[in-house]
């Protein structure tokens, strides 16, 4: 079954008659036959197919860097896309030269993904600095020139725009002017402006949120398919009264974001940067990655320890539940059929202490062996609410309950961390798999939870050395 | 001057294969391989397959015209398993269906009736069970045996290195069109473009003529396409061939991951005497080698590990061990190093296991025993303008090696959780194809009418940048600049016979080659100038696309010498080939002069360790190179960096981990390689007043031996490890993991 969707590429309206749920590498590649645009890996994890997504709102378009592969091409639905076609003046400009001069480019293959998500950075940034910048480009991989060349080329760029353009200024209009981005591109822009982002929910039973995690599992269930798209991005993260209330489909990056958040729970949202990388996190939902049901969830295991309540909403109503009982077993969750997480809840506690601990391979864009995340609260001295989480470590995403209630009522002292590393590797049951040894897990369970008492309490040479 | 290239590359109109426009009536291909790693195959179902929509065919072993064999330097591989399958991967079947989709149901639906045999996955147990590639090869120089007796200290120890996927972005992929007359043209992402000529015709039954290959450019190698392309296009070839039709065969990356060959994983023993003040006397080493199920191109790959397995060092008594063990993986195969890398890690750690012993400073061993003018190798070469020293010397003086030891002993000292290292580490890489007959390359250049000039040769683009140096060489021996030459495709029907374009020497031979012809041509035309212009041709030259006497402007300009020439119908073509002389190597008496010169350098690698959580970054990377004089700076630098990078990989996060032969690691979400964030700050510098009179306009070759640079950050993580737990003694098992730190710093309490 085939629609009708229409969006602006690059410079001009198109529209395919194509299945709803076709990812829109494949559209661009294929139906628009733009073969600048690369695939790599079809798992969002090179950065090879990175597009930009312009979405208008409110009069304003915001353009995002998303991996095309993960996309379906539904949500793609009235907004402005750009790829690496869309940014070639019909020379070196600005934004390629000294990609060029620096040799920032080798086989080639991965230098439109590249330069896509560059200009996605610019579009957005706060600040000229390399170091943002740095960040906008951890989801791309190169194979061939070990990234030095692409820093130096990245860092000419900022140099240049640093004196070229003021960071109040309208950016859009601003790179045009300077010739970062070709002035054709104004024109669409103003076209996506005038069109109707896609709000279709209904007739399908394939439901895709930001779908990072979906088109990575089944490809072949939703990718020939009608799907109906869950609106991510919409309600955001507020405040309301004694809670913290997140939309099911606020995104990663909404979180990392949110000024509301960063004011309650700074280290949650500094956290962010351990997760995926900004195209997958531009598009993964908090709710997408709860019902993943990925043991190893990085944001699963955050709102753990910090007892958060799902509501679900579906055709029977709606109901509230801890996301401490949604995990029945591996991959099994008390979901019913039709039912969608509309809105996660969690307590404001003003004091309440947060660090999150991951280890993987590579530190980021990977997928954790162990992480945790621990929630404390002090009052005169002695901690009076825990919450801690652990995932890697068993079938389900694992609340260390009784590491938990062990903490109360303890000074959060090296004795004390050690009594609860030891007491959460004792909780952990991990397997053997491609990311650790369970030997190697529960080892790193115990550090990590050392290590929360490290960030959170300053500890150091304290937890050095193993108390007899 | 960076490669022609780039300014395709980031306007993104650069084409790939998969970019290329189907062709009317293509099909798509799918292979059908095998689920076990050793087992009986009995009989393939297709009826399955056949009957879903779209499938057009199901080609077997059964369908090849020719001989079902792909094998290089020994002829042990079929296309598709017949009797036995020997690998998890190993293609059975191929499935041809109008889109990749349907190709990929289609081959998903076939049936294989498999009855499982013994797996050996072991590269020990391969060699006792008696299984080995080729015969076990050894070097012996000096009295070894004799020489223990002379050491202060002899140190023992086991040394693994795991292996490495080639990661190139662009996956296998290759287009097969049917011509006129039983003629096929392959378009494939290979490195060896005669290769796959060759075996497609093996394959097909067809003579070579009627096989045309052709490559634009490849999106990465690494060595990844020098064998392994080959079947890929074979298959493609033979679908097109059966069908009637265009095949494109492209692996999606899982397929890719799963079903192509790797670096070999090694497994070593050593064996190291040294006198006390640090001097090597005697080495003794048996490398085993994971060759996988078949030969690929292992025994090259054995025979360069033989060559690399002292390094840097001159070793007066050394014995060598090596031995291709066959097991019941895919079929490993050339990786940028290619098997150097393994055999150097092991010398590596004999000398940071002496240092362990001994209590000298690791760098303290590796400077005394570096090669010196006319020292010899175990294969009997003499090293010349040897540079191992200078470049250890100048790495050490202008990164102030022995500071960077004393701050981070000091920052050790006062540290208890975060602990850094740092290691140098020598390189020295012999540069020519050990197969001799291999150092050879055509070239063809033709000068049109109007002055543009197109050069052909047997090297392919693949990011290294070769059409780069091609460029400059011709631009130098033309006298033209070089937006007037264009580096052409690389096609069969333009060069035959050629080489892969591997080893480092792709520019060497092929820019050597296409110096010749260029100097042919211009040879000619300075004739024409010297008839018109009256002057002795001793005394004419052309330069920048003026023709100039005595080194001053004469008037006469490249275009209209040119056609000047055309019209007292001078030849403006020419064809040269190129073939390294004074190399040869006697395989019964293990004694040559395999290389025609050997590269050098090193680096200084800094990383510091967080022993709370058993995490590390690599912090800076300092390097001193001998890039004899650079065809093209910025390639070069390129390549100093990214070999750097991918050698650290291979050393750190980059774990292939195989179960039962089956490859974990078979996606992007589990095999990582290095990412921007993780990259260290990275300095090369190269050599000044490096001339090379080996290799074309003194140059040297650069592609492989930066990647061994990132074998001393092994050694720097060891020592940060070490610095935490000093009751512990350093364990060589590559890649360093946050699991195995982790062990190391925690495992036992």
């Amino acid at each position: 079954m085939s629609r009708l969707i229409s969006f602006v590429l690059n410079a001009s309206t198109v529209t395919f008659d194509v299945p709803a749920g076709r990812p829109l590498l494949d559209v661009i590649r294929g139906d628009a036959d733009l073969k600048g645009t690369k695939h790599a890996c079809r798992e969002g994890d090179c950065g090879s197919c990175v597009v930009l997504v312009g979405e208008p709102t409110g009069g304003a378009v915001r353009y995002r860097a998303v991996t095309s592969c993960l996309m379906p091409v539904a949500a793609a639905s009235g907004c402005h896309i750009i790829t690496i076609e869309g940014l070639d003046p019909g020379r070196i400009g600005p934004l390629q030269r000294p990609f060029v001069d620096e040799g920032a480019s080798q086989c080639g293959f991965c230098t439109p993904g590249f330069l896509v998500s560059l200009a996605g950075h610019l579009l957005n940034c706060t600040t000229w600095d390399v170091g943002p910048a740095f960040n906008s480009l951890a989801g791309n991989i190169c194979r061939c020139t070990g990234y030095a060349s692409i820093q130096r080329a990245t860092a000419r760029i900022l140099g240049t725009l640093r004196h070229r353009v003021d960071l109040d200024e309208p950016r859009f209009a601003a790179l045009v002017r300077e010739g970062f981005l070709p002035s054709v591109l104004r024109g669409a822009r103003a076209l996506a402006l005038g069109l109707e982002p896609s709000t279709d929910t209904h007739g399908v039973d394939r439901p895709v949120a930001g779908g990072t995690d979906l088109y990575v599992q089944r490809p072949d269930d939703f990718s020939f398919a009608d799907v109906a798209l869950v609106p991510t991005r919409r309600g955001g993260i507020r405040i309301e009264g004694g809670e913290i209330v997140f939309a099911g489909s606020a995104t990663a990056e909404d979180m990392k974001r949110s000024r509301e958040l960063a004011a309650e729970l700074g280290d949650m949202t500094g956290a962010m940067d351990l997760m995926g990388s900004l195209p997958i996190r531009e598009r993964a939902t908090i709710a997408g990655n709860f019902v993943n049901a990925s043991p190893i969830g990085d944001m699963t295991a955050m709102f753990m320890a910090l007892d958060a309540e799902l509501e679900l909403v579906g055709d029977g109503g709606r109901r509230a539940l801890p996301l401490r009982s949604f995990y029945l077993g591996y991959k099994n969750l008390d979901l019913r059929p039709g039912e969608l997480i509309d809105s996660i809840r969690i307590k404001r506690r003003p004091g309440l202490l947060f660090n999150f601990e991951k280890v993987s391979k590579r530190t980021h864009l990977d997928i954790a062996s162990v992480n945790t995340a621990a929630a404390l609260r002090l009052e005169n001295g002695v901690i009076v609410e825990a919450g801690l989480s652990a995932g890697g470590v068993a079938p389900v995403p694992l609340a260390l309950v009784g590491t938990e209630a062990l903490l109360i009522g303890r000074s959060p002292d090296a004795e004390t961390a050690w009594a609860a590393a030891h007491s959460a590797a004792a909780e952990a049951k991990p397997i053997d798999d491609v990311r650790g040894s369970a030997v190697y897990k529960r080892l790193l369970l115990r550090q990590l939870v050392l290590a929360h008492f490290q960030v959170i309490f300053g500890l150091a040479d304290e937890l050095v050395e193993v108390p007899a | 001057m960076s490669s022609p290239d780039l300014e395709a590359h980031v306007r993104g109109t650069s084409r790939y294969i998969d970019d290329m426009a189907d062709p009317a009536g293509m099909l798509h291909a799918a292979a059908v391989t095998s689920p076990s790693p050793h087992a009986e195959l009995r009989a393939i179902d297709a009826a399955p397959a056949r009957a879903l929509p779209g499938v057009v065919a199901v080609l077997t072993a059964a369908d090849i015209p020719g001989l079902n064999q792909i094998g290089g330097i020994i002829q042990d591989e079929e296309l598709f398993a017949t009797s036995t399958v020997h690998f998890i991967g190993q293609p059975v079947a191929v499935v041809v269906a109008e889109t990749f989709h349907q190709a990929r149901l289609g081959a998903r639906a076939c049936v294989l009736d498999l009855e499982e045999l013994t797996a050996i996955f072991d590269a020990r147990e391969a060699a006792a069970a008696g299984e080995l590639i080729t015969a076990s090869r050894t070097l012996d120089t000096g009295d070894v045996d004799a020489a223990w007796a002379d050491c202060d200290v002899v140190v023992e120890g086991r040394a693994d290195t795991a292996g490495q996927e080639h990661l190139y972005l662009e996956t296998q992929a290759a287009l097969a069109i049917p011509e006129e007359g039983g003629r096929i043209k392959v378009w494939s992402s290979t490195q060896a473009p005669t290769a796959v000529q060759r075996i497609t015709a093996r394959v097909l039954g067809l003579p070579m003529n009627l096989v045309e290959v052709e490559v634009t450019r490849l999106g990465g190698a690494f060595g990844g396409k020098e064998d392994q392309a080959t079947p890929w296009a074979v298959m493609a070839a033979l679908a097109a061939q059966r069908t009637g039709r265009p095949v494109r065969l492209t692996l999606n990356r899982h397929e890719d991951m799963v079903c192509t060959g790797k670096r070999h994983p090694y497994s070593s023993d050593f064996k190291l005497g040294l006198k006390n003040d640090g001097a090597i006397v005697a080495y003794e080493v048996h490398l085993w080698q994971n060759a996988g199920a078949a030969a690929d191109l292992s025994p090259a790959i054995l025979e360069r590990s033989l060559f690399h397995a002292t390094g840097a060092y001159f070793v007066p008594n050394a014995r060598i061990h090596a031995a291709s063990c066959r097991t019941n993986l895919i079929p490993f195969t050339a990786f940028r190093g290619f098997g150097a890398p393994q055999a150097m890690f092991v010398m590596e750690a004999a000398i940071d296991r002496a240092a362990e012993v001994m209590g000298l400073s690791r760098s303290e061993i590796q400077a005394k025993n570096l090669l010196s003018e006319g020292d010899e190798f175990p294969y009997g070469m003499r090293v010349k303008r040897s540079r191992a020293r200078r470049s250890f010397n100048e790495a050490a003086g202008r990164f102030d090696l022995a500071a960077v030891e004393n701050e981070i002993a000091e920052h050790n000292a006062t540290h208890a959780v975060v602990k850094r290292g740092a290691a140098a580490m020598p390189v020295c890489f012999g540069i020519s194809f050990t197969n001799a007959v291999l150092n050879q390359a055509g070239a063809l250049v033709h000068v049109y009418t109007d002055g543009s000039v197109n050069v052909s040769t047997g090297a392919i683009e693949m990011g290294q940048g070769v059409n780069a140096k091609i460029l400059a060489v011709a631009s130098a021996a033309l006298g033209v600049p070089r937006e007037r030459i264009r580096i052409e495709n690389t096609t069969t029907r333009t060069i035959a016979n050629t080489s892969p374009t591997a080893a480092s020497s792709g520019a060497d031979l092929n820019g050597s080659a296409a110096g010749l012809a260029c100097r042919a041509i211009a040879d000619r035309l300075r004739s024409v100038a010297a008839e018109r212009l009256d002057t002795p041709f001793d005394r004419l030259s052309i330069a920048d696309g003026v023709v100039l006497a005595d080194g001053e402007p004469t008037g006469l300009e490249w275009n209209e010498l040119v056609w000047n020439a055309y019209t007292k119908r001078v030849n403006l073509s020419a064809h040269a080939h190129y073939a390294t002389p004074g190399i040869w190597y006697d395989k019964e008496t293990e004694q040559g002069e395999p290389f025609a010169y050997h590269v050098f350098g090193t680096a200084i690698l800094e990383v510091t360790v967080d022993c709370l959580r058993g995490t590390s970054t690599v912090d800076r990377v300092r390097m001193v190179h001998d890039g004899g004089r650079s065809l093209a700076p910025a390639v070069d630098l390129g390549q100093l960096e990214g070999g750097l990078v991918q050698g650290l990989g291979w050393m750190t996060m980059e774990e292939l981990v195989f179960h039962q032969g089956r490859n974990l690691s078979d996606t992007l979400s589990t095999y990582k390689i290095p990412d921007l964030l993780g990259t260290p700050v990275i300095e090369g510098h190269f050599l000044d007043d490096a001339d090379n009179p080996k290799a074309v306009m003194q140059s040297k070759a650069i592609g492989e031996p930066p990647f061994m640079y990132g074998i001393g950050v092994y050694f720097a993580l060891l020592d940060a490890l070490r610095a935490f737990r000093p009751d512990r003694k350093g364990v060589y098992d590559a890649p360093l993991t946050p699991e195995k730190a982790l062990m190391f710093l925690h495992g036992d309490r």
